[in-house]
């Protein structure tokens, strides 16, 4: 069975605005491949104010499509378009309190049905831009076709280059064999074989694509070119960023080291010897790969090898 | 009220009895089958006594023939391996697209290491086409394998008249038969079958057991090598408690067999009887005259597998779906598939696999449980109506896929 939040039982077992809503005037109708789940989203909209005053919902699909419909219906009733078209699929699996890493796409179907009632509404032609695939990465939910097009645009060849631009395989490792075949079926495409990696100390001096610095990836400013001044700007940025969420709990982080791919920080106060301690971590790193556009790593820095 | 499990074809209750039986083997009798003092040799006699348990509920020649492993998937991946290495000139594998991923996968896995695998496709109710079979055999192929039973349909496939006929072609035929040991009655050594897998939790045994028959004189190559045990066809100490167990529940399966195949038929025709008379846009899925005595499979039209089991587990009743959404995997089920069980109706498939301990009242309770489940989800449904599906289903509703 799934490990589904308790807000997410609640709105499948009691889902809000189900059915359509009569006399709607932006529908929007949308399916995910991934789970055969289908989602008709009917909305009402005042013309003068653009103001949804009611939405309703029809599902065809799992507990987390139909809870991900309910959610959305509740997040968008009485907001105007433009505020309603902020909402991100993340916003609905946060409003859900999380959704397994293999049905976050129940909230992107949430997010679709909603731009395509409100191109509906408004006379548009909506076309969905993003294609879906076989979930490879179970730690970052990294699909097969994210992947794909990653290497693709930007000529990847390894395992390593796959995790600093997707994050793909920088959890807990397993999702490399399937990785590596992708790799050896997109290399062959472009006429090159697969080299994998050595083991243990080889890896690391296997041979490493020298595009991988230059062309870091679009969503986040390079870091290729940073100096290591700058990165550390980067990075007391981001965590200067963080820290008003953590002083809200008693708690704080400092910044002890960077270490190429590996930062080190404390966590004191509250947060120190916290239970959460582990994820909080983990969402600190979430972060730092955002900002940086690479791979890192954030490790306590009681883990720091002593320095010699 | 107790909650009801009907979802046996994926693991079954250990018999009480059965852990009973096994609990001494933790404690006083903890001692290595191959060791010499008395520790040991109460051990290795009580091993022997459950290979012959084994041996009766299989009809198989000879006790030396049982292999003991631990689970059913070791028990395909060494049969479909031996097979490979024994023979390494022949190069082609015969399988169905209905088997169990534990066969599908390897087989897979295989062709990509230069294999050839041949897929035999199935009817609508699942049923196998002998003569395209027939076509197949030839001296290039290693193995057959294919299933005993399918254990999201029940459906029973004839392997004892493919095994004769591979057989007569000089190809090796393995079955994996971890659904149908204990449910319905076998007599190896009357067949041409060379290899079986069984699992020992799906016949009221522990997890962590199955077995391997192997016929007398099948050419052999083990899997894992190491120690002498099992006669080094599978080195590794005996996971000696689960074996005993495992011995045990086979003497109670056969003690059973004929109860499974009347009392525990009646329960499931009653089931499906009762649901399939009270909700509408549903049916049986497989070859409803041809399956296990246990297994009824529903499709539910236009609602998903995932949500029903949710609702279901509520009100404490247990099953199963093949639905993508309750494996995490793209697809519904590959056995839906291959019977071209339209989408709409394949994702909505519920199995309900029962056991000897089921009983009419749970059955009914079921039956009383479904329909307002059913009702309720198809309610949120795009392609339902007021009472019945939207005129057109497919075209009234048909949303962009992304």
């Amino acid at each position: 069975m799934w490990d589904y939040s308790e807000k997410v039982k609640e709105h499948f077992y009691n889902p809000k605005n189900a059915g359509a809503v009569a006399d709607a005037n932006g529908v929007g109708d949308v399916g995910s491949i991934s789970c055969g789940d289908a989602l008709r989203l009917t909305l009402k909209v005042e013309p003068e104010t653009e103001i949804i005053l009611d939405a309703g919902f029809q599902t065809f699909g799992c507990g987390s499509a139909i809870a991900s419909s309910s959610a959305l219906t509740e997040m968008v009733k009485g907001k105007t378009l433009d505020e309603a078209l902020q909402i991100s699929n993340q916003d609905i699996a946060d409003f859900l309190d999380g959704l397994p890493p293999e049905k976050m796409h129940c909230s992107v179907m949430g997010r679709e049905a909603l731009q395509a009632a409100v191109a509906n509404y408004r006379g548009e032609e909506w076309s969905d831009d993003h294609e879906e695939g076989a979930l490879v990465c179970k730690c970052f939910a990294i699909d097969d076709v994210m992947v794909r097009d990653t290497i693709k645009a930007n000529n990847l060849s390894s395992v390593e280059e796959v995790t600093n631009y997707t994050k793909a395989g920088g959890g807990c490792s397993s999702c490399h064999e399937a990785i590596e075949n992708i790799l050896s079926e997109e290399l062959a495409a472009r006429g090159e074989v697969f080299t994998p990696a050595g083991s243990g100390k080889k890896k690391q001096a296997a041979k490493k694509s020298d595009l991988v610095e230059i062309e870091a990836p679009a969503p986040a400013a390079a870091s290729g070119g940073m100096t290591l001044v700058q990165r550390i700007r980067k990075i007391e940025e981001v965590l200067e960023a963080l820290r008003p969420a953590l002083k809200a709990d008693n708690g704080d982080v400092e910044l002890v080291d960077v270490d190429g791919k590996v930062v080190y920080v404390n966590l004191v106060g509250a947060c120190s010897g916290c239970q959460m301690a582990a994820m909080t971590l983990g969402g600190i790193q979430q972060k730092l790969i955002e900002a940086l556009g690479e791979f890192i790593k954030v490790i306590p820095a009681s883990e720091r090898p002593a320095v010699a | 009220m107790n909650d009801i499990y009907m979802d046996n074809n994926a693991t079954t209750m250990v018999d009480p009895a059965i852990v009973e039986a096994m609990l001494p083997f933790f404690t006083e009798q903890f001692g290595n089958p191959s060791s010499l003092h008395s520790f040991g040799n109460k051990v290795g006699f009580a091993l022997k006594q459950a290979r012959k348990q084994v041996q009766n509920l299989l009809g198989a020649e000879h006790d030396s023939e049982i292999i003991f492993t631990s689970c059913g998937s070791e028990s395909d991946s060494t049969a479909i391996l031996s097979a490979l290495k024994a023979q390494p000139e022949r190069r082609e594998i015969i399988t169905t697209v209905v088997e169990h991923p534990a066969v599908l996968n390897l087989c897979e896995y295989l062709e990509t290491e230069g294999y050839t695998v041949h897929k035999l496709e199935v009817d609508s109710k699942g049923r196998l086409d002998l003569d395209a079979y027939a076509k197949l055999l030839s001296d290039n192929v290693a193995i057959v394998s294919v299933m005993w039973a399918n254990n999201e349909t029940g459906t029973i496939f004839p392997v004892e008249k493919m095994a004769e006929m591979a057989d007569e072609a000089g190809v090796m035929f393995h079955t994996d038969a971890v659904q149908a040991v204990g449910k319905i009655p076998m007599n190896l050594q009357d067949t041409a079958i060379h290899m079986l897998s069984l699992s020992g939790h799906k016949l009221h045994a522990p997890k962590g057991v199955g077995v391997l028959y192997l016929k007398r004189g099948t050419r052999f190559r083990p899997l894992l090598r190491g120690g002498h045990q099992e006669r080094g066809r599978r080195a590794g100490t005996e996971n000696a408690a689960s074996i005993v167990g495992l011995g045990l529940a086979c003497e109670q399966a056969m003690k059973h067999m004929e109860y499974e195949n009347t009392f525990v038929k009646a329960l499931r025709d009653r089931l499906q009887e009762g649901i399939l008379q009270q909700v509408p846009n549903a049916f049986a899925t497989g070859d409803v005259d041809n399956r296990l005595p246990n297994t009824l499979n529903i499709a539910f039209e236009y609602i998903e597998g995932e949500a029903i089991l949710l609702l279901m587990n509520k009100m404490g009743i247990a099953a199963s779906s093949g639905s993508a959404c309750t494996s995490g995997s793209l697809e519904p089920s590959h056995v839906m598939k291959a019977m071209g069980i339209p989408y709409t109706a394949a994702h909505g498939t519920v199995r309900f696999s029962l056991s000897r301990y089921n009983t009419m009242e749970e059955v009914e309770r079921v039956i009383e449980a479904i329909p307002p489940i059913v009702a309720k989800l198809r309610k949120l449904s795009p392609y339902w109506g007021e009472n019945g599906p939207v005129e057109n289903p497919d075209q009234a509703f048909a949303p962009v896929y992304a």
